[in-house]
Formats: C-alpha cells, sequence, structure tokens
C-alpha cells in the first residue's frame, strides 16, 4: 500500500519522458542507456603560478632539498612545541613501506613475470593481481590489454622488459603530469583555505592535524577550524594538534553547532591573523545522505563569503573499494574536490581505487598517509607508487 | 555503458534467446559479466575465481526455461547461488547457558565498533535484555567518551573505569585486558545478563594490537565475538578477515556502513575466507539503525538488482498508517486524488531520506535511470513550494486553475509559469491514471501488457504502472520472475478472469487473486493488501 503512494508520485515528479523511456520493448536496446555517461572530466582549477612558495609535490626525494623545518613558534608556553619532520624527506620512506605492505603484489607479479613463456593464464593471473590492488574492473582489464598488445608488436618475451612495459603502464595510467601542488598560500591578501572532506571513519581529522604539521613545517602560519560539530569531541582531539605546533584552532563552544559558522569563523580568524593558511575540518558523511552533502555544500559556500576555498581534499582510506568512486564522484559535485588524500596505506591495503578515481574524475591524489606516527602525510609521487607497487 | 548486470546481460544476450539449452559459449560470456558485475561489488578475487568456477559447473546443461532468456537464467542460478552461502547458517547471537553472556567486538579502525556498541546494546535492550557495555578501546582518542554517549542514549550502563586518551600524542595506558575482565566481573556482581566488550580499531598487520584482542579474548572467554567490517571495503577484505580470524578467532560478522550505496561484496568475501555467518547490517547513525542480515537482499544488492524489500519496510516504518489506508480507501473508492493527498505522500514521503535514492530503489528504477539521474531533490521543494502557493480549494479541484491563478501561483512560489502548467499536467496524467487503474483497466500507454515474461520485466516497467507491476512482476529477480512468467500464459489464457488490473495492488479483489501463487519473498504477503 505503501508503494502505491510512490507509485502515484513518481510520474509527477519524474514526468512523463520516463514513461517514454519505459515504454520501450525490452530487446531494443535503449539508446540513451548506450551512451556512455560521459565522465566528465573535472577540470581542477589550476592553481595560480606561484612558484616560489607552493608546496611542491616533491620531485626528488633528497632530504637537502627539504625547506627549512624550523615552525614558527608562537607563544603559547604552556604547551612545549614540536618540530614536525620536513615533508621532503618522508617519500623515501613511502617506498619501503609500500614494498612491505605490498608483499602480495609484488611478488606475485615478479613470480608470473618470471615465466619464460607468457601464456593466457599468466595474463589472467596478472590482471588478478591488478584487482587485488583494487584497482578496478575497468581500468586492470584495459592495463592487461594494453600489456598483451604492446608485449605482441615488440615481441618480446623477456620477463624484466614485461615488467618494464607494466611499470611504464601502470605510470601512465597514474598520470606523472598531474599537478599535485597544494594551493596553501595567499592569494589576493587572504589566506589560502584548505577544506578537509570524507566518508566516516576515514581519517579526516588526523589528516587535518598531520597536514597542520607539514605546512607548520614549511614555516606557514595556520589557522585550524573544527567544523565537525557532530562527533563526539573532534573539535578537542583538532585542538590537541594544533596545540602542539602551536596553531591555533578555532572551534564552537557547543556541541552540535552549525558547521558552516565555524567554518566562516575560522577562515575570519585567518584573515584577521594574516594566516597563510587556513584548514577546515568537517565531519564524516557517508555521501549517499543527501542532506549531509547539501549541508557540506553550505559550509563551503559560507567559508567562502569570507575566502576562496582554493582547495578541497577528499580523505579516501586504502581499505576502500570500488564504492571510493561513487564517493568522489558526490563529494565531488557537491563541494568540487580538487584533490585526493590516501589514508591508511600502513596495513595490508593497496589504495588502487585512487587511480580509478584519478582517471575518471581527473581529481589528482595529492597526499598520503603512512601510518598513525604524527609526520606519516608525505606528498604522492606517482612514480614512487608504482616502483613501490612493483619493486621486488 | 551499462550500469547494471541485468542490462549488461540483456544486451549480452539479446539474439539468443530460445535455445534449448545453456551452451558453453554462453555460460563463458555470461560469467565474464558476473565475474565484472561482482568485482565492480567488490568481491574479492579469489571468492569471485571459485564462485564463478562453481556457477558454471552448475549452469552448464541446464534446460532453458522458456521465460528466460540464458543470461537471465546464469543470473539466477548466481542469485540463488549467492543467497545460499550468504545464507547458510544465519542465526541470532547465541545466549549463555549461564548469563552473562559476554559478545566482543573486534574489527578495524573506523569500522565502525564502537557505534555499533551502542546499537547492539539497545538492541538486546529491546529484547529484554540488561546489558553492560565495556569500554576496553583505551587506544582510539575519544573512544571511552564515544561510547557514553552512545550508552547514554541507549539507556544501558557504561562500565569505564580507564578514560581512554584524548589525542593521538597521549600514550594509551591502562590494560584493556583487565578493563574487560573487571567488566565482566561488574556485570555478574551487578546482574547484567550481556556484557559487550568494545576494544580498539586496529590493522590486521599490527601483531602488538592483536595479540591484545586474543588476550581479550582469553581472559573473558566471549559467547560471541563479532567481526565489525565495512560494506565500503574493498579486496583487502581478505586479507583483514584472514588477520582477524587467524589472529582472535570470530563466530560473526556484522556489516557497517550499509546506509551508504556501497555494493557490499565483503560481505561474499568474508563468509567465503572465513565461512563465519553474517549476522547483523548497520544501516545508519541512528542508534535504531541496526537490523538483522538479509541474504537474500544481499545478494540483489551485490548484483545491484535494487533492494526493494528495504524500500518497502522503510516506507512502512515511516509512513503514516491510517494515511495510506484513507489513500488506498480513495483508490478502491476510485476517487479523485488532489494536490492535497499529493502534498500529504510527498511530506511522508520525504521522512524516508532522498527522494532520488528512494526512486532509484524503485524496482524498474534501472530502465529510467536516465530521468532519475537528472532528478534533484531541490526539485521535490519546489513542487512543494507550488501547491503551497495554492489556495486550499485549488489543491482539491484543480480545474479551476485557470491563467491568472497560475500567474499567482507563480509569483507565490517564485517559479515560472510553465512549471506550474507542467506540475498540473503530469498531475492531472498521473490522476488519470491511477482511476483507470483502480477501474480495473489496463493501464494507457502500455499495450499489450506482457505480464512479466523474459524480457519484460526491466524496460516496460513504468512510472505509471509501478504500483500494478510490482504484484505482477517480480523486480529484477530473475527467479521470480520465470515465476512470474509462468503465471502470465496462465493468465492469458483466462484473461477474462483474471484481468491484469485486478492483480493490482490496493484494488485487487481478493477472489481472483492468490499471492502464494506468486512465489513473492517471504513476509511480501502482508504488503498486498
Amino acid at each position: 500500500m505503501e508503494l502505491l503512494l510512490i507509485a502515484f508520485l513518481v510520474p509527477v515528479l519524474v514526468g512523463a519522458g520516463a514513461v517514454v523511456a519505459l515504454d520501450r520493448p525490452v530487446d531494443e536496446p535503449q539508446v540513451k542507456v548506450l551512451e556512455p555517461p560521459a565522465p566528465e572530466p573535472v577540470t581542477v582549477p589550476a592553481p595560480v603560478e606561484a612558484p616560489t612558495v607552493e608546496e611542491e609535490a616533491v620531485v626528488e626525494p633528497e632530504p637537502e632539498l627539504a625547506p627549512d623545518p624550523e615552525p614558527e613558534v608562537i607563544a603559547e608556553p604552556e604547551v612545549e612545541l614540536e618540530k614536525p619532520a620536513p615533508a621532503a624527506g618522508r617519500l623515501a620512506r613511502l617506498r619501503a613501506r609500500l614494498a612491505k605492505s605490498n608483499n602480495v603484489f609484488s611478488q606475485g607479479l615478479l613470480a608470473l613475470l618470471a615465466q619464460d613463456d607468457i601464456d593466457e593464464d599468466v595474463w589472467d593471473e596478472i590482471e588478478e593481481t591488478l584487482l587485488i590492488s583494487d584497482l578496478g574492473a575497468d581500468p586492470a582489464l584495459e592495463l592487461v590489454d594494453r600489456l598483451k598488445e604492446r608485449v605482441t608488436v615488440e615481441g618480446t618475451r623477456d620477463p624484466e622488459s614485461v615488467r618494464a612495459m607494466l611499470r611504464e603502464e601502470l605510470v601512465a595510467m597514474v598520470d606523472p603530469a598531474m599537478d599535485r601542488r597544494l594551493s596553501a598560500t595567499r592569494k589576493d591578501d587572504k589566506p589560502a583555505v584548505i577544506m578537509v572532506v570524507g566518508v566516516n571513519g576515514v581519517g579526516k581529522t588526523t589528516t587535518v592535524g598531520k597536514l597542520a604539521r607539514v605546512l607548520v613545517a614549511e614555516d606557514r602560519e595556520v589557522v585550524l577550524g573544527a567544523a565537525d560539530t557532530f562527533r563526539a569531541a573532534a573539535a578537542e582531539q583538532l585542538t590537541t594538534w594544533g596545540e602542539r605546533v602551536g596553531v591555533q584552532t578555532v572551534r564552537s563552544e557547543q556541541e552540535g553547532a552549525d558547521p558552516a559558522s565555524v567554518a566562516f569563523s575560522a577562515v575570519e580568524t585567518g584573515i584577521a591573523q594574516e594566516a597563510d593558511v587556513v584548514l577546515v575540518d568537517t565531519a564524516g558523511r557517508l555521501h549517499s545522505k543527501a542532506n549531509l552533502m547539501e549541508e557540506l555544500g553550505k559550509v563551503k559556500r559560507v567559508a567562502e563569503k569570507q575566502a576562496p576555498v582554493g582547495e578541497v581534499l577528499l580523505v579516501i582510506d586504502a581499505t576502500t573499494g570500488q564504492n571510493g568512486l561513487a564517493q568522489a564522484k558526490v563529494f565531488t559535485e557537491a563541494v568540487n574536490v580538487t584533490g585526493i588524500v590516501l589514508t591508511k596505506m600502513d596495513g595490508t591495503a593497496k589504495g588502487g581505487i585512487v587511480v580509478a578515481i584519478q582517471r575518471q574524475l581527473g581529481v589528482p591524489v595529492k597526499l598520503i598517509g603512512l601510518g598513525e606516527g604524527a609526520d606519516d602525510l608525505a606528498p604522492f609521487e606517482a612514480e614512487a607508487f608504482v616502483d613501490a607497487l612493483i619493486a621486488s | 555503458m551499462f550500469n547494471t548486470l541485468t542490462e549488461r546481460l540483456s544486451s549480452t544476450f539479446k539474439n539468443l534467446r530460445g535455445k534449448g539449452r545453456l551452451t558453453q559459449a554462453d555460460i563463458d560470456a555470461t560469467a565474464r559479466e558476473i565475474r565484472r558485475a561482482l568485482l565492480d561489488a567488490d568481491v574479492a578475487v579469489p571468492a569471485v575465481r571459485e564462485f564463478i568456477a562453481h556457477v558454471k559447473e552448475r549452469a552448464l546443461g541446464e534446460e532453458v526455461s522458456e521465460a528466460l532468456n540464458p543470461g537471465q537464467q546464469v543470473v539466477k542460478i548466481v542469485q540463488n547461488e549467492l543467497e545460499e552461502i550468504l545464507g547458510g547458517e544465519t542465526r541470532n547471537i547465541q545466549l549463555a547457558k549461564n548469563p552473562p553472556t559476554v559478545i566482543m567486538l573486534v574489527g578495524l579502525q573506523g569500522a565502525g565498533k564502537t557505534t555499533l556498541a551502542g546499537k547492539l546494546s539497545k538492541h538486546l535492550k529491546q529484547q529484554g535484555h540488561t546489558p553492560l557495555l565495556v569500554a576496553a578501546d583505551l587506544q582510539r582518542p575519544n573512544a571511552v567518551k564515544q561510547l557514553e554517549v552512545n550508552g547514554e542514549r541507549a539507556g544501558v550502563p557504561v562500565f569505564a573505569p580507564h578514560p581512554g586518551v584524548s589525542s593521538e600524542h597521549e600514550d594509551p595506558t591502562g590494560d584493556p585486558v583487565e578493563v574487560a575482565r573487571a567488566g565482566l566481573e561488574e556485570a555478574k556482581t551487578r546482574q547484567h545478563d550481556i556484557v559487550i566488550i568494545d576494544t580498539a580499531g586496529r590493522l590486521g598487520v599490527d601483531q602488538e594490537l592483536m595479540q591484545q584482542a586474543s588476550d581479550i579474548r582469553a581472559a573473558t572467554n566471549p559467547d560471541e565475538v563479532l567481526f565489525v567490517i565495512d560494506a565500503m571495503i574493498g579486496q583487502d577484505a581478505v586479507a583483514t578477515a584472514q588477520a582477524f580470524n587467524e589472529g582472535v578467532g570470530f563466530t560473526g560478522v556484522v556489516l557497517s556502513k550499509m546506509d551508504g550505496d556501497a555494493r557490499g561484496g565483503a560481505a561474499l568475501s568474508v563468509k567465503y575466507i572465513t565461512g563465519k555467518p553474517i549476522m547483523f547490517a548497520s544501516t545508519g547513525e541512528g542508534l535504531d539503525d541496526f537490523e538483522v542480515f538479509h541474504p537474500d537482499r544481499m545478494a540483489s544488492r551485490i548484483l545491484d538488482m535494487g533492494d526493494v524489500l528495504s524500500l518497502i519496510e522503510q516506507a512502512e516504518r515511516t509512513i503514516d498508517k491510517s494515511q495510506a489506508e484513507k489513500m488506498a480507501q480513495k483508490f478502491v473508492d476510485q476517487e479523485d486524488f488532489t494536490l492535497e493527498d499529493f502534498l500529504d505522500q510527498m511530506q511522508q514521503l520525504k521522512k524516508m531520506g532522498s527522494m532520488k535514492k528512494m526512486l532509484m530503489m524503485m524496482p524498474g528504477a534501472q530502465g529510467m535511470r536516465q530521468q532519475l539521474e537528472q532528478f534533484d531533490d531541490s526539485q521535490v521543494n519546489r513542487i512543494e513550494a507550488i501547491i503551497r502557493s495554492m489556495t486550499p480549494y485549488e489543491r482539491n479541484v484543480p480545474k479551476i486553475i485557470n491563467g491568472s491563478r497560475r500567474a499567482r501561483i507563480a509569483a507565490g512560489s517564485g517559479v515560472h509559469v510553465s512549471e506550474v502548467n507542467t506540475l498540473l499536467e503530469r498531475f492531472r496524467e498521473a490522476q488519470k491514471m491511477m482511476k483507470r487503474m483502480a477501474a480495473g483497466g489496463g493501464i494507457p500507454g502500455m499495450p499489450g501488457m506482457p505480464g512479466g515474461g523474459a524480457g519484460g520485466r526491466r524496460t516496460h516497467r513504468k512510472g505509471k504502472g509501478k504500483a500494478k507491476n510490482r504484484k505482477q512482476q517480480r523486480f529484477g529477480n530473475p527467479a521470480r520472475a520465470e515465476a512470474e512468467a509462468r503465471k502470465e500464459q496462465e493468465r492469458q489464457a483466462k484473461k477474462a478472469t483474471q484481468e491484469i488490473g485486478s492483480a493490482f495492488g490496493a484494488g485487487a479483489d481478493p477472489k481472483d487473486f492468490d499471492p502464494s501463487q506468486l512465489n513473492l519473498p517471504k513476509g511480501f504477503e502482508k504488503y498486498l493488501k
């Protein structure tokens, strides 16, 4: 009976168009459906060229390139401020850790490619190994097909060169040319505003905390905004992160306050203090909850009344499967995500879904969380990522 | 690109109808699509491999039903298999002979253990138990506090002798094993018959924490160890489940975050890898968003076939009974539906959450995915605004709305007159359709009205025919579609007595229609009244 009610609503809401489409006999392929839904590449607003101060995705992980790691000490006598490790040296560790966590992946591939003869079974297994990294069915199939083709064309049977090809193709897929810089520079005399969003339990607050440390290490003046007013004690957690490096956290005294107003005052404070960056933490929300996504849109809109939000980082947990794509799509629709942060890479998960996200939405992975340590957030670099994946 | 397995398979098999028997080639082609569907649903690769092999074996040589094309038939087999595996042995919490029953929760960080502890305690409390929550997660910042809040909301006492940590930078102090043990003692003295122990989230590779969980297990000897896993997890489900099964050992599985749109292939993976039953599904942030696991729905969800039963249940929970009855009565009496009714219904439905999501769950939504994609929940608000700008009399007798009234309504609701027109036009159509359906006639614009045989299932269902098809067809489940197709043949034979319209919802004449013949899912009958 309840469905009867719904049934009545549908034609009115969706309109006659729906009826026409449904009228078609089943056997005729629906022309509309056949059209690929054209995943429109989201144009990532190109960060304004400000070469001197932009935090570059580290090109070479040599520590000597590291900027002066001295954090700016703000007078807050009761807390002993920590000196976060520089961001630059971090990538070196990525390699070691990824190699460790991706044992199955790399060893499997090596063993396969070490065989003299590459037959259909081997290809299947290569594909499965790619699938296990959560790369997704389409990209994995595509990669294997391209590899097959190249092996045929170039007539090589040498496992080493096939491996080199695999690396090349993977790198191409991860696309090292993407702009992975974080826009964290004052613009038009206003601080850069970075918003951090994501579903529940992926580590947003921790990421904001770690990112604040990175920025402090790069000598930026940072203000934190605790716009996660939903989860019990999220603001306290963020405040603690801030205090450790002498960064002020703007928060609401009462729980359940309007997150948009917290974001607004955070940016306001940032402007008043002439900070370089305002980092806004938001509450975790499932992308399928329309009202919560609207709320997120509001947070951004309201914050932008003060200063443009130049960067929206979507945090994705490495264990996330194909649903990550849906998350990225919906969050992009709501707040125009400009970068991905991949967290929890210290487990056994491989985080291959970010490759699919990058490909489909054109949103680059910008940062990668390697563990629970405070300085375990590193800039993402395509080549190192892939190297680590297929390194022995 | 096709969005659902059914669509993909239909396209693969559109030329293959009418073969006598499934051939190897048919099965191989179908198997590829099913494999992809499973992979897209995040079913673990080894599980997919094994599963497909199994299905192939079973499908080979199977008689081709006249009603189903080979693709659908394989899907049917797949779905049966899935249900079998997922539901092999669903069971409830096993209570200890000598209380207290100890339930321990384990899982990865962020899987939702603490939230689940609150939900589970509430669930058990509602069943007349007196649970005690024990805060043994001293690792995550504020986990203890969160559990206390949840306990308070559920009205369940929380045993938290240790405050835990409040930020990442404090080193965890206190011994969770000791807390668990003390919690158990506390429960005994205070006569709680169930103890729920919330433990720290951990990575599968973290030896130390794994050992800790295993120590808690040894110290408290729980009757149930529930492994909480996020429905969004990908291929890592295998490694995680294995690590927990070997490291701690668990007796049952809870799928969390099922309110998202993840298809939850992890359910299948975990079941495959560990053989442990999936017991509950956690479906939201509220403490009541907790339900017993339904294998059949999960199977449909993994295969992306819509989830009608959940929709109905949700509707039942939120929709006002007396309202619904009033509507049904109107329908039977063939009264005109008014815009007032429409507004009421819309408000009811809004309570159920995103209208778009709900419409997507409607059987046959696949066919209108294109339209639905463009549908925006904010349109609902506009429509509401338009109706609210009408006088009560206009709402009840929409035909008096003339040009000047339209202009006024448009101005009042801040829309263009054309939008008011569109709404009124659609409304008139829907009104007519409802009337005709109630009169037992056919559905306008649906010539032939095939009952729901092979192909008909998917696309000919349209918004207008929705309620009718609800009963007559089985929404994307080939098993039911098959049964339905058989029915249809009989039906056509004696069309005079068994008018299609008579098999329709509220207007149905019980004499002509026997729900039990329809092979409906369990519990469906009550919705047919």
